[in-house]
């Protein structure tokens, strides 16, 4: 009997996980097809590129420093005993590119502006701002959906291009400036290490997708919030929870089809 | 007196056949199995205001999310202005709805915005009209509600009071044939709900506009509405005007309009046995 419950209780579970993938799936659709006032109105989109992408700002620059001084010092540590300390220079820069970059930006992207859109837009809902603008006969996801996701899908490339641009700086104030490993061999083996289609323009992509990714989980979370404060709490957490996941999962298969065999 | 209350009757009928913007007929909803609307029928005359009454969860609410729109009828219809709700596709229920206002209990203005976005908003959204022109109409709103010194304030820095007048004047910045309030004098101190009571009468004769208030607040309903529809449980329990459901000795009307503990309305929800409850012995 016990065990009927349980299989039951996971039987629910995945029915309810099913049915939410496809109502996010047919959200996203809806967005896109609405996407296009967003365009004609970019005024809205460059107001949420400021409150995700310019407020992210902060974060993502202070984060990429220390990742890029960690690197600096852990790559040089490494590097040593192999007396290798002058690849330092692209050790950290494919690093930063390939991986950390696009990653750890989008982490700290879901933390700080992924939950902010979900408990904005879940707040918009229990104080039935969504509903007065359905009756208002302007449509909610055109008005305030699209433009926020388009903004989410603009600013995270180029968060992650700032992440790791400082990151390099890190590297270089504490490879360079600090240790002593030659100014001149970390710049160049950095230049001759990193190729821009197959690291840079792939971190893009990657960024992109993460972008993507983590904006509509947190507007599908947002939207579709039970409108109490419990129900935005939860939708909160469940944003910064599915959208860490997704990147980290979403990373690994890009890296297979992107990086395999090079 | 029955000779007045003939007039009065002969009068609504047919002020009712003759110009009804808003008809429900026979309507019914079911939610999760669970009837809250049955046989619904409901005439809004052009020009008048019409109020719905009834204790929290009677189905008030979710009658004007059908008039809106917002929800289907599982049986029956809602009309407005000649067309049938439930068969616009979203086209048709958009263009409907910019010839209609709500004002939300508590207000629902956006909090990112300003007061006079905020009033601003429905005309930007829906006409091409040029800023100064949308100026001007914004202050008259503003103006009409008491609250042109207040334009630049955010909806955080308003009182409950202030924040519904600014919703009002939202509600009535397009200048909509049918203005739907749900429950516009919750949570308000006595003096706000005499002027929001006082307001939505003047701005419904001054815009010709037929409204619909939907609450429980009694007293100040039935100073200033034409006709009132009493319903509880999901259906209409009495109809009137202020004048015959004052008079009205039915038992539901007495309890609801003198706000009596006994009467048909319960206090409590169906429950089990008290003492039991307690584990009290005989």
């Amino acid at each position: 009997m016990a065990a009927m419950k349980t299989v039951r209780a996971i039987g629910h579970r995945v029915v309810d996980a099913v049915w939410r993938m496809g109502s996010a799936t047919r959200f996203f659709a809806l967005v896109l097809l609405y996407s296009a006032s967003s365009f004609r109105r970019f005024r809205l989109v460059i107001k949420e590129l400021f409150s995700s992408g310019v407020m992210s700002l902060i974060i993502i620059l202070v984060a990429g420093l220390f990742v890029g001084m960690v690197l600096g010092l852990q790559g040089y540590e490494t590097l040593k005993r192999y007396g290798s300390e002058s690849a330092l220079g692209s050790l950290v820069a494919l690093s930063l590119v390939r991986e950390l970059g696009p990653v750890l930006a989008a982490l700290l992207f879901a933390s700080r502006a992924g939950s902010a859109m979900t408990a904005e837009i879940g707040l918009m809902k229990a104080t039935e701002q969504i509903s007065a603008m359905e009756m208002m006969a302007v449509n909610p996801i055109a008005r305030i959906v699209a433009p926020r996701f388009w903004a989410g899908v603009i600013s995270m490339p180029l968060l992650a291009a700032m992440f790791s641009a400082v990151g390099v700086f890190g590297g270089y104030l504490v490879g360079v400036v600090q240790i002593g490993v030659d100014e001149g061999s970390f710049w160049a083996q950095m230049q001759a290490a990193v190729d821009f289609r197959e690291d840079i323009l792939n971190g893009v992509l990657k960024s992109f997708v993460f972008g993507t990714v983590v904006t509509v989980i947190a507007l599908f979370e947002g939207y579709d919030a039970q409108p109490t404060a419990e129900g935005v709490s939860g939708a909160t957490t469940r944003t910064v929870v599915n959208s860490s996941l997704a990147i980290l999962m979403l990373d690994f298969v890009l890296t297979a089809i992107m990086f395999r065999g090079n | 007196m029955q000779w007045f209350r003939m007039c009065d009757l002969f009068f609504w009928a047919s002020t009712l056949s003759s110009t009804a913007l808003v008809e429900i007929r026979d309507l019914n909803f079911t939610y999760d199995k669970r009837p809250v609307l049955q046989g619904i029928n409901m005439t809004f005359p052009k020009g008048k205001m019409v109020a719905i009454m009834g204790l929290s969860g009677c189905g008030k609410t979710t009658l004007l999310r059908h008039i809106g729109g917002a929800l289907k009828p599982s049986k029956g219809s809602v009309k407005i202005d000649g067309q049938v709700m439930h068969e616009l596709d979203q086209a048709g229920l958009y263009a409907m709805r910019r010839k209609m206002g709500m004002l939300f209990q508590f207000g629902a203005l956006f909090t990112d915005l300003s007061v006079y976005d905020n009033v601003a908003f429905q005309m930007r959204e829906h006409t091409d009209l040029p800023e100064d022109i949308i100026h001007d109409l914004v202050m008259m709103k503003l103006h009409a509600v008491g609250l042109r010194g207040a334009q630049d304030m955010m909806p955080s820095e308003l009182s409950g009071g202030m924040a519904r007048r600014v919703a009002l004047a939202r509600t009535v910045a397009l200048d909509p044939m049918l203005v739907m309030y749900d429950e516009p004098f919750a949570g308000l101190d006595a003096i706000s709900l005499s002027v929001i009571g006082d307001l939505i009468r003047r701005l419904n004769d001054a815009l010709g506009a037929t409204s619909i208030i939907v609450t429980h607040d009694i007293q100040e309903s039935l100073k200033i509405v034409d006709y009132v529809y009493f319903m509880a449980g999901g259906v209409i329990v009495a109809e009137g005007t202020p004048d015959e459901l004052r008079a009205c000795d039915t038992d539901f009307v007495r309890q609801f309009v003198h706000g009596e503990m006994d009467g048909p309305m319960p206090f409590h929800y169906p429950s089990g046995d008290y003492r039991q409850e307690l584990n009290l012995r005989d």
